[in-house]
């Protein structure tokens, strides 16, 4: 490969912005005005630069595409980056959704402007850098070092209880953290080797699988989050600024789904078809119990955050039920979860930004001044609890077509989520936006602005447009999602036959 | 001219929706109105021409929704002839309420939003209707949903219509959930999702034992019954009935169209349209007959003691619902759609008829404040006649034909069977009911006089008041204690724009039974059907129901006769009979004024445990066991291994160089027992 390809720019395209950053100095506002629209700049150029990736990259093959790779620390490690149909559409949510995280940003975040810029633009890189590595090591670091932007983003721009929200965050996904390190240590230890694409076709022993895939596990289900290890997301996202909440939401969760489907399910299959059951148990366990929680949440994100991990309930019930129609349902719902919880976020955001409080108990009849906002809000609200024609739909419905077909009652616990989302959705827009406004502090909230007007409409319509039409995204995982599901069953079969040699 | 009949609607509500506001609610109304009108006309000329004629249908593809692995499903329009009379009933009730909305909505400051959701509705019941595969059909049933649940909560400011909105959304997912599983076993028996080849693996299916949900099943009796969970949800059956009467809180049009006419259809549609499924499920189509059979007895005999002339007509249709499920469930699905078909024209015109009255009366819908009306508004008055008549069965009306069509065929399978039997015997009773509680709202209504004080609004016309006094309106069947100003408005008679609607309705539910019959149910029942009504060759209800007893014939015309004498004597010969009753069997009469309890029972077994549960789970499962064991637990021994750290350092050195020492000592004894082994 020719010096730093596509990826590698991608990648590190926001450090450019960075570095302008730095040289800015002073609070006077045609710094900041300058600040805020060199970040948007760069993030509008990652995301032009990845439409370029997307036409190059071809959907019909499941090999990992626009590799580059350069040798680093002597043998071994590789710096290595590639994208195939797993990570392409996560890559594009990326980038498509930081431009909407710092137009949110635009008015509310008023102290350190300079610095939180920065921290969202590192933020990027290391969340390309997750989705494009193909070095385990490289892809470690990239995973852990998300964690120190957001950790200071909640932290440090968050709300009352930031530090201990903080705190839980990290204190949980450090431990999964660790014991995903040792397990690279292990992994490099048979295989000599720590590039994915060989890893991927190595057979690993199948007692070591077990304990390389908890190992896994344990990270993976902490950032996913699945039931018990949630606890800490609720917590972080009520601290978090709406900014840090859209982008913890639409993709930090994802990079534990990108996890089982880039590692867990291709590397230790026999595992994975062994722990499936557990997996299905939490996952269930997590859409009813989670559900059943935001029902009576009194915060807003609170309750919007709980509905998130019921989601991702069906994204881990999806993936591991190893059929077409689950897995791809899983990839699609956390695509499209991606831009409906961003964009459930950033409705909060707008209200936030008002009134300064996310008590449902301060809102009510938002209708009657907000129509536009009423409007937005109920679009996302429908897809949220997965209307058929909206984006929300179509990967729920796939992911409980595939659950049926694997375990019938899986999916009859988990379809109940249906019900559920309906109660909690709507009775948060009922206490919210509808009824007649009487609280004297809302006599004078206003609309939409031109700014929100902007973030919102392209949302709208791509939830609306991949509700309708959804074989963009699903045609670019088709084949990566094919792959494996072919090698998994052609391992079982070679499984069966030797059993039944013996 | 299919793909213009289901996107002028959608047209109409961008229109009116995008651009309402900027265009102003007149252009709104005209705009939705004339789309649906041409929609209606062109539904019209698909019925003659693929119903009545000789075209054996299409179905053109749009576009691909979505394909994974063997799961392929398409966007199309359906039409067959099933699928034209639904466009029929569907866009001509429509366009006929649009038109109506023009007059009684014309105070309501928010109508391009009205006019929107009512062409959104439209659209989305014709996706429905022109489904060709369960997940458009799945689209089309959520879609309505919305629809509905956006026009019941149209008046956002009233708390109750906000909860009704949010009932019908969440009782009708209740039966969703049903829906979607029936969907995930067909397609995981047929590998498709697609009608024709769905349709075509059923026959090699019978008698497929599948083994799901811990149990070994018939798997198409479980399909059949998981798919009419769903429409028992849509169709508001017996279980999932709970939000329909509630859904009276939306304007009285949508009532009208929605929960009358269309929508609360949808389900009898379904399994009209999925009965190439249910011919092979015997059991499941009894369950289908027990429940119908159930549902038309059970809200008959809440219907008669109602007070709110809205709420009496719910439950009417929530009733002749029932018999549409009866007759299918005997076999008679054309004997079902059939009474769908003329049920939409006469329940649409007693709705809108009764829309006419509270529009007179000034937003009162409480029966008993109204009274002698029919000097006042007497147009009105006579298609609320025409309706109820129809409604009742009386001979050669439109409900005639169907209804006593369905009591018949009850009775033919009922011979060797439990629940057609029951479905038999309850759809005579309920028929005596209904004519009992229809002519009491006709006779309350516009005989007699009106009690205390006049119905009256200074400022009526006042489109804030209007809200607030609909808000009343309602807390009045409870006791209606607020004074009313005195000042009298006589009620008058409604505009044109509203009576038209009525008139054409009123040729359908005159004329609808004995033009249509001999296509729905006749002899020109094949060369109307053409197939898409699947019946088995056992299947004879059709034919052997002409050869029952005379008096089987008679007995639904004899029990509308009881009831409308009844009726007559308790409200118009002998006032005050009626609360003697009431008085006499108290506890009966709170039973049925209270719905059979059911939604005081659904609150203490779903609403408020989830409520108990979610809250056990968030402080007792999140906070004290998950956070208690795991970070804060965490945090907490961190603290506490801080302070004991501090209490050991305490700064004498000859602690430290003992602690030195037996530290030594440990590491040593480790290597020595390490070294023995």
């Amino acid at each position: 490969m020719l010096g730093f390809g596509l990826l590698s720019g991608l990648t590190f395209l926001p450090f450019v912005g960075v570095a302008f950053l730095l040289t800015q100095r002073g609070e006077d506002p045609a710094t900041l005005r300058n600040i805020r629209w060199a970040t948007l700049l760069t993030t509008l150029a990652t995301f032009a630069l990845s439409l370029v990736a997307w036409t190059r990259f071809d959907p019909t093959s499941a090999a990992f595409q626009l590799v580059e790779e350069r040798s680093w620390f002597g043998s071994g490690l590789v710096y290595k980056l590639g994208v195939d149909g797993f990570s392409m559409p996560f890559v594009l949510l990326t980038t498509f959704l930081m431009p909407f995280a710092i137009l949110a940003s635009w008015e509310s975040v008023e102290k350190r402007v300079k610095e939180y810029m920065i921290a969202f633009l590192v933020l990027e890189t290391l969340m390309i850098g997750v989705f494009c590595a193909l070095d385990l090591v490289l892809f470690y670091l990239f995973f852990e070092g998300g964690l120190i932007p957001m950790f200071l983003i909640i932290g440090i721009w968050g709300g009352k209880r930031r530090v201990y929200a903080s705190f839980k965050f990290f204190l949980y996904t450090l431990v999964g953290s660790l014991l995903m390190l040792i397990a690279i240590l292990a992994m490099y230890g048979v295989a000599g080797t720590t590039d994915i694409a060989v890893l991927l076709k190595t057979d690993f022993p199948k007692e070591m699988q077990f304990w390389l895939w908890l190992a896994f596990f344990a990270s993976f289900a902490v950032k996913m989050p699945m039931w018990p290890v949630h606890t800490w997301l609720p917590d972080a996202h009520v601290e978090a600024p709406t900014a840090g909440s859209v982008i913890l939401a639409a993709i930090l969760l994802k990079m534990g789904g990108y996890g089982f489907i880039r590692f867990s399910l291709p590397m230790f299959p026999d595992a994975s078809t062994y722990f499936a059951p557990l997996v299905y148990a939490m996952s269930v366990i997590a859409i009813v119990y989670t559900s059943l929680v935001a029902l009576v949440q009194e915060d807003i994100k609170k309750l919007i955050a709980y509905s998130s991990v019921a989601h991702m309930g069906f994204v881990t019930m999806g993936l591991f039920t190893l059929n077409p129609q689950g897995v791809q349902g899983a990839m699609f719902l956390m695509i499209s979860h991606g831009f409906v919880s961003g964009a459930l976020f950033l409705c909060v955001g707008v209200i936030y930004d008002r009134m300064h409080t996310r008590e449902i108990a301060a809102y009510g009849g938002l209708v009657n001044r907000m129509p536009l906002y009423a409007f937005v809000f109920m679009v996302f609200t429908m897809a949220n609890v997965g209307l058929p024609g909206t984006a929300g739909f179509v990967g729920e419905f796939l992911s409980l077509v595939g659950a049926f077909q694997a375990n019938s009652w899986v999916a009859l616990i988990a379809t109940s989520g249906v019900i559920f989302s309906a109660a909690y959705a709507l009775y948060l827009y009922r206490r919210v936006v509808f009824g007649a406004l009487e609280k004297s502090s809302l006599k004078e909230i206003a609309d939409l602005t031109p700014r929100e007007i902007a973030i919102f409409t392209p949302l709208v319509l791509l939830t609306i447009y991949y509700g309708v039409l959804p074989d963009q995204i699903l045609n670019t995982t088709a084949a990566s999602v094919d792959h494996l599901i072919q090698s998994h069953t052609a391992l079982l079969d070679a499984v069966k036959l030797a059993a039944a040699g013996q | 001219m299919i793909q213009a009949i289901v996107f002028l609607p959608l047209l109409g509500f961008l229109i009116a929706g995008i651009f309402g506001r900027l265009i102003g609610p007149r252009p709104s109304e005209l705009v939705t109105t004339a789309l649906l009108i041409a929609a209606a006309v062109m539904s019209w000329m698909v019925f003659l021409d693929v119903a009545v004629g000789h075209n054996h249908g299409y179905a053109p593809v749009l576009a691909n929704w979505m394909t994974v692995g063997k799961l392929n499903v398409d966007w199309a329009l359906r039409v067959d002839t099933l699928t034209a009379v639904m466009l029929v009933v569907v866009n001509t009730v429509s366009s006929l309420v649009h038109l109506y909305s023009i007059g009684y909505m014309h105070e309501d400051a928010h109508r391009q939003r009205f006019f929107a959701y009512l062409s959104l509705f439209t659209f989305a019941m014709l996706m429905l209707v022109t489904a060709d595969n369960l997940v458009q059909m799945f689209f089309g049933w959520e879609g309505v949903g919305l629809a509905s649940y956006l026009l019941i909560g149209f008046w956002y400011q009233k708390p109750s219509a906000n909860a009704a909105a949010m009932k019908a959304f969440v009782v009708n997912r209740v039966g969703d959930f049903g829906f979607a599983l029936g969907i995930f076993l067909v397609f995981q028996l047929t590998q498709s999702l697609n009608f024709n080849e769905v349709f075509a693996a059923i026959p090699g299916l019978e008698g497929r034992i599948i083994h799901v949900f811990g149990l070994d099943v018939d798997a198409l009796e479980l399909a059949a019954f998981l798919l009419f969970i769903g429409a028992m949800g849509k169709s508001a059956q017996f279980f999932l009935h709970t939000w329909l009467p509630d859904a009276m809180e939306g304007p009285t049009p949508v009532s009208a169209l929605i929960h009358a006419a269309t929508m609360v259809t949808a389900g009898v549609f379904m399994v009209a349209r999925l009965s190439p499924i249910f011919e092979y499920a015997p059991n499941a189509l009894q369950f289908v007959t027990l429940i119908g059979a159930i549902t038309a007895f059970f809200a008959a005999t809440v219907g008669l003691v109602q007070n709110d002339i809205k709420r009496v007509i719910a439950y009417s249709t929530c009733s002749q619902l029932g018999y549409m499920f009866v007759a299918e469930g005997v076999g008679a699905y054309s004997l079902g759609v059939f009474h769908l078909f003329t049920h939409a024209f006469f329940k649409a015109l007693l709705f809108l008829g009764a829309g006419s009255v509270i529009h007179a009366m000034h937003h009162e819908q409480d029966m008993r404040h109204m009274g002698g009306l029919r000097k006042d508004i007497p147009f009105t008055f006579a298609m609320m006649t025409i309706g109820t008549l129809a409604l009742t069965g009386f001979p050669y009306t439109a409900g005639y034909f169907s209804k006593d069509g369905i009591i018949e065929a009850a009775f033919t399978v009922g011979a060797h069977q439990t629940p057609a039997m029951i479905g038999f015997v309850s759809t005579v009773v309920a028929a005596g009911l209904t004519s009992f509680y229809s002519w009491r709202l006709v006779f309350m209504t516009f005989f007699g006089h009106r009690a205390g004080h006049g119905v009256s609004e200074a400022h009526a016309h006042d489109a804030k008041a209007h809200d607030a006094h609909d808000h009343h309106a309602h807390g009045g069947a409870s006791g209606h204690g607020h004074g009313h100003d005195e000042a009298h408005h006589a009620p008058h008679e409604s505009p044109l724009v509203m009576l038209i609607p009525l008139a054409v309705l009123s040729l359908g539910a005159l004329a609808a039974g004995i033009v249509f019959e001999p296509y729905f149910a006749g002899h020109a029942y094949d060369e109307f059907w053409k197939g898409a009504i699947y019946t088995s060759e056992h299947n004879h209800v059709l034919h052997m129901m002409h050869e029952i007893p005379h008096w089987v014939g008679f007995a639904p015309t004899a029990a509308m006769i009881l009831g409308f004498l009844l009726s007559l004597y308790m409200y118009v010969l002998k006032p005050g009979s009626a609360k003697k009753l009431a008085d006499t069997f108290p506890g009966l009469y709170k039973f049925l004024l209270n719905k059979w309890y059911f939604d005081e029972l659904y609150d203490a077994l779903f609403v408020r445990p989830a409520f108990a549960i979610g809250r056990f789970f968030w402080k007792g499962g999140d906070g004290a066991v998950i956070d208690g064991l795991g970070p804060d637990g965490v945090a907490a021994r961190v603290v506490d291994g801080a302070r004991i750290a501090v209490r050991l350092q305490t700064g004498f050195i000859y602690h430290y160089a003992f602690a030195m020492l037996i530290g030594v000592a440990a590491v040593v004894t480790w290597f020595i027992a390490g070294g023995m082994r």
